[in-house]
């Protein structure tokens, strides 16, 4: 079973961010490492193929810079190796266009059983790409995923709700988006790190997918970001004394919140 | 020369950014011990040492890992640079010195040996699942009468009439004793033996009849470690139960060159843990009306401290390059052992300080590391030892006996 993992790097949450003033993104150059939100993908997709018997999984990912480190984090944990579309022209890319050049990217990888995503990169948060590379390459699309079992030529997922979840069953080949958290994702093992140097990167760039650069990146870009604003700062919270009536309190809080 | 204004912005954790010493693959090892020792060790290890254990699962999940036996090539080993596995040890030590410590004689005191100087047998036997962490070693040099000075030991091995080998004798202060499955252990032979009373290493299964390992315990540092005795009464062995590879000093000495070289990156993780905890503690302990990180006393601590551990950090890098390079010389590796073990035992005596009351309990990691590096201040070749090598170095004359 071949399972392709789109995975993002993005710059390291741990550094404090900053938005470019002019084109109001992310600043994303430097090092940027693996999403951790595209980690449980790689940990899913090792999972199913490791329960296949057989099969590998391959990443695809973009950036405008040709920065390697994320992917080598996600190679290292088990991945067989990976595309990286990397060209300057990508710098601006909307959620759309980003799909476009992911669908590109897949079908580099020959005929995957399966597709899988985050529902949403940590930097940008649009949570559209999923299902935009589902639409574009003419797949089924299930989001939330909490669990997939492959069984033959279909996939059952159990998907999460607000309430708990769905069983929906797919055929494959799919694109399956999978919620943080629910998997352990393993640490790259010191032997899968060694190895993760010397496996394939196939570095590609916009032309080399049959693009045109003026379709992408900022002039590709079906979006404008016309203004951007800082987060109202949080109010301080309420601070009860307990005076041996302050689980009342409590009650009463949640009871205005209407959550109890 | 550039006239760009200087960039003004540091990292109090890495004030020289010495980080940017580090290849991406390094860093990558280094970020995964480090998580794996957030989230596996420092939630329980004052537990650990509050009520003296030490979790074996934590075995096989170092082996998962791959941290045992990382520098050691094939047989399961992962095959790193000397550099990487200086880092992992580290990071295990800013866990706990306990950590390191196992990490050290599995990799460093018993697979190192096997690996250099045993039949392909014995590698083949025990080199997988001691890299798995399946198989737990331990090294018995040291004696209760026989430290410092190691080849007074009284440990002996002789043969018998079908060449089987009888190892008698007792061994001390022996790391992982009590859980292991093979002990690598030194005996003198028979002065009228083929040997001439050479010392020569040994296989010794722990299942063996006549061998026992009795835990010391007591102990009030490195207390999430096991240290054991070991009793050698009368172990009888097969003729292929010796390490083929060496006779003499040099085969215990050069493992202990192995596991010194760990300690002198091991010995700057504990610190940095000092050092951080210090750092925080400062910033949010009041008195006075302000944060202590405010006082021009504690200021000093702080960056004595800091300093310690950005200069222990460039000693061990640096000897992490020289082995990478093989140029590194027993000297220079007992520079980094006493120096980094001392500076890490000021920090930790400094921190400590700045904790207060707090700094004695195992609440904060501080007391815990004292207490753990006043161990390592001797193991390992004392403080005292590794100035006399060096002393011996740069006057040429040995002051040991």
């Amino acid at each position: 079973m071949n399972v392709v993992v789109c995975v993002k790097q993005i710059p390291d949450p741990a550094d404090p961010g900053a938005l470019d003033p002019e084109t109001k993104t992310l600043v994303r150059s430097g090092k940027l490492i693996l999403d951790e939100s595209d980690s449980y993908g790689v940990e899913m997709a090792l999972q199913l193929v490791d329960a296949a018997g057989g099969g590998e999984v391959t990443l695809v990912s973009m950036a405008p810079n040709d920065e390697q480190s994320g992917l080598r984090t996600a190679l290292a944990m088990g991945a067989a190796k990976a595309v990286l579309v990397s060209d300057e022209a990508l710098r601006g890319s909307d959620a759309l266009t980003t799909a476009k050049v992911l669908a590109a990217a897949i079908g580099r990888t020959g005929q995957p059983d399966l597709v899988l995503t985050a529902t949403e990169s940590s930097d940008g948060y649009t949570g559209t790409v999923p299902e935009q590379i589902a639409e574009l390459l003419s797949l089924p699309s299930v989001t939330f995923a909490k669990s997939i079992a492959v069984d033959g030529g279909t996939a059952s997922v159990q998907r999460q709700t607000e309430a708990g979840y769905d069983d929906v069953q797919v055929p494959l080949p799919a694109v399956v988006s999978v919620t943080a958290g629910v998997v352990e994702p393993r640490y790259p093992s010191f032997k899968g790190i060694m190895a993760a140097k010397s496996k394939p990167l196939d570095q590609v760039t916009v032309a080399d997918l049959g693009m045109d650069a003026g379709q992408v990146g900022w002039s590709g870009a079906g979006q404008e970001i016309v203004d951007v604003s800082e987060a109202e700062a949080r109010e301080a919270g309420t601070i009860v004394e307990d005076d041996g009536e302050g689980h009342q309190k409590v009650v009463e809080f949640l009871a205005e919140l209407k959550v109890i | 020369m550039s006239h760009a204004p200087l960039p003004q912005h540091v990292d109090p954790h890495d004030l020289l950014a010495t980080d940017a010493l580090l290849s991406d693959e390094e860093t990558m090892l280094r970020d995964t011990v480090r998580t794996f020792v957030g989230k596996r060790i420092l939630p329980d290890v004052g537990a650990w040492f509050d009520t003296g254990t030490f979790p074996r699962e934590l075995a096989t999940e170092f082996g998962s890992l791959g941290v045992l036996g990382m520098h050691l090539d094939g047989y399961g080993c992962a095959g790193t640079s000397a550099t990487a596995y200086g880092l992992a040890c580290l990071e295990l030590e800013a866990g706990d010195s306990g950590a390191r410590s196992f990490v050290s004689v599995q990799g460093s005191l018993a697979m190192f040996p096997i690996h250099a100087f045993g039949s392909e047998e014995h590698k083949q036997q025990w080199l997988p699942g001691m890299a798995a962490g399946e198989l737990i070693g331990c090294f018995g040099l040291t004696e209760p009468d026989s430290g410092s000075d190691p080849s007074s030991m009284r440990t002996t091995a002789t043969r018998d009439a079908s060449g089987d080998w009888l190892l008698h004798g007792s061994k001390m202060w022996i790391t992982n004793g009590s859980i292991a499955d093979v002990a690598v252990v030194w005996a003198r032979t028979d002065p009228d033996g083929p040997d001439r009373g050479a010392v020569r290493g040994f296989v010794v299964p722990t299942d063996t009849p006549g061998f026992s390992a009795p835990e010391i315990h007591r102990k009030v540092s490195l207390r999430a470690s096991v240290t054991s005795e070991l009793v050698l009464d009368d172990v009888r062995l097969p003729a292929d139960a010796v390490l083929p590879g060496v006779t003499g000093m040099r085969g215990p000495l050069s493992c202990l060159n192995e596991a010194r070289f760990g300690i002198t990156f091991g010995a700057v993780g504990a610190a940095r843990a000092c050092y951080e905890s210090a750092l925080a503690y400062a910033g949010e302990r009041t008195q006075f009306d302000r944060p202590i990180a405010g006082f021009q006393l504690t200021q000093r601590k702080l960056v004595d401290m800091m300093v310690a551990v950005q200069r222990g950090t460039l000693v061990a890098l640096h000897l992490g390059r020289m082995k990478d390079a093989g140029t590194l010389a027993t000297p220079q590796i007992s520079f980094g052992k006493m120096d980094n073990v001392r500076m890490a035992l000021e920090v930790a005596r400094t921190a400590r300080s700045v904790l207060g009351a707090n700094g004695i309990t195992t609440e904060y990691p501080v007391i815990r590391h004292l207490n753990n590096l006043e161990s390592v201040f001797t193991y390992e070749g004392t403080n005292e030892i590794h100035t006399l090598i060096l002393g011996q170095a740069i006057t040429g004359l040995s002051a040991f006996s």
